[in-house]
């Protein structure tokens, strides 16, 4: 039975060294250059008609993009317009790695921790630059709960502090696992299907829900991803 | 919400270190785990995610932005001139109807005129007519009172002449004139 992960080995297909740097193209690297443009082909190609009344392509292209203005809209306000191109790309990054990645021999970027983490502490240094930006030394009030009494502060302030700064880890490790779970488990099931010989119909069976779960998943977890970082900078802007 | 996010990442936590524990099938446990790869993977994330961004800031999402704007413009603007429309249209709405109330008083008035010159004009004419027919009548019953007259007159001596021949052929011969038209005379008294 094939290894289940396997699927996860990062190959190198073009050495290369930057200045003692290892930079190589990796099939990782090679989905991360694909998810973008496929990304861009859709935008794009999509709106290339510029429809007054949109067809269907045009109809998604448009769809996304009102879905997360709309998302920065209801979780950041006014104020989170600017940074409009960054959490749709955000978005739109996640979504199409994971969606790439449910197709067969695809690699899963967002399956790698390391992404996954490089990701998250993008939006949690850039987060946390909006908010000392916004509100200088005030910002750390954030860390001051309201509504305290003072005998608990030297408790409530250190939990604060560490939930704060488990914040990346928590979006990067959320998304980490769910991708690897995902794709380890339907490999799993795969891994039963010829051996199984007649009865390999059973895991055949549960691979094709999975496969539909994993759809659901690989667009939750794009979603809960943008919605956490739409939150985030909301605090930032807004203090609680 | 900070609290159960924090509480979720280190189950999750939890969960991916005991995925490396019982996955002794690679001794290097987890290829996500391999450090090695990490440089090369980043760089390339960087890489992509930049030119993701720009593509993205640049290029997409001012381009869908414009057409969702353009398309929002028209239908303000169609719904303007909708608005512009059915005003001008309440208008001649409200016109059509002062000028047909108008035409409706105008006729009403023309109609009561008319029919009162009418009803005037009908009175007059019977009035005439009956005045006209009052003397016809009147004229009438002269001519027949007078020829009535000449008729009785005439009775007399045709009722003498009658008698004069009757009792000629009866007697046979020629009464006295004076006696039958004094008998005559006294019998038209006796029935008048």
């Amino acid at each position: 039975m094939a290894n289940p992960i396997a699927q996860f080995e990062v190959k190198t297909l073009i050495p290369l060294n930057l200045g003692g740097v290892d930079a190589s193209l990796t099939n990782s690297g090679a989905f991360m250059v694909l998810t973008v443009v496929a990304i861009t082909a859709f935008l794009v190609l999509g709106m290339r008609k510029r429809d007054l009344i949109p067809g269907r392509w045009q109809s998604m292209a448009e769809l996304s993009y009102e879905f997360i203005a709309g998302l920065l809209r209801d979780n950041v306000g006014s104020e989170g317009r600017r940074y409009f191109p960054f959490i749709f790309s955000l978005f739109m990054f996640i979504l199409f790695a994971n969606l790439l990645g449910l197709l067969p021999y695809a690699f899963t970027t967002t399956s790698h921790i390391i992404v996954t983490f490089v990701l998250a502490m993008v939006v949690f240094i850039g987060v946390t630059i909006v908010g000392l930006v916004r509100h200088g030394g005030h910002f750390f009030s954030y860390f001051v709960p309201s509504g305290v009494p003072m005998a608990v502060m030297p408790l409530m302030i250190p939990i604060e502090i560490i939930s704060y700064l488990s914040r990346p880890v928590s979006l990067a490790v959320r998304l980490f696992a769910n991708m690897t779970a995902g794709h380890t488990m339907m490999k799993v099931f795969a891994g039963f299907i010829i051996p199984l010989g007649v009865f390999g119909i059973a895991p055949f069976v549960v691979d094709v829900a999975l496969v539909g779960f994993e759809l659901l998943v690989a667009f939750l977890q794009a979603y809960v991803f943008t919605v956490l970082t739409c939150l985030y900078l909301h605090d930032a802007i807004h203090l609680h | 919400m900070r609290i159960l996010n924090s509480t979720i990442a280190m189950g999750l936590g939890t969960l991916a270190s005991s995925l490396v524990a019982v996955s002794p099938a690679s001794a290097a446990g987890l290829p996500q785990l391999d450090a090695s790869t990490y440089s090369a993977q980043v760089v390339w994330l960087v890489i992509t995610f930049v030119i993701l961004y720009v593509l993205m800031a640049k290029m997409a999402l001012p381009r869908i932005g414009e057409v969702l704007e353009e398309r929002q413009n028209k239908i303000d603007d169609n719904l303007t001139k909708a608005e512009e429309l059915k005003a001008q249209a309440d208008t001649a709405a409200q016109a059509y109807e002062t000028s047909l109330s108008t035409a409706r008083t105008k006729a009403q008035g023309a109609i009561r005129d008319v029919k009162e010159k009418a009803a005037g004009e009908a009175a007059a004419r019977q009035s005439a007519l009956h005045d006209k027919l009052k003397t016809q009548i009147a004229e009438s019953e002269k001519a027949i009172a007078s020829a009535r007259d000449e008729a009785l007159a005439g009775i007399k001596d045709v009722a003498t002449d009658v008698a004069s021949s009757v009792i000629e052929k009866l007697v046979g011969e020629a009464p006295d004139g004076k006696s039958v038209s004094g008998a005559i005379q006294a019998a038209l008294k006796s029935r008048a």
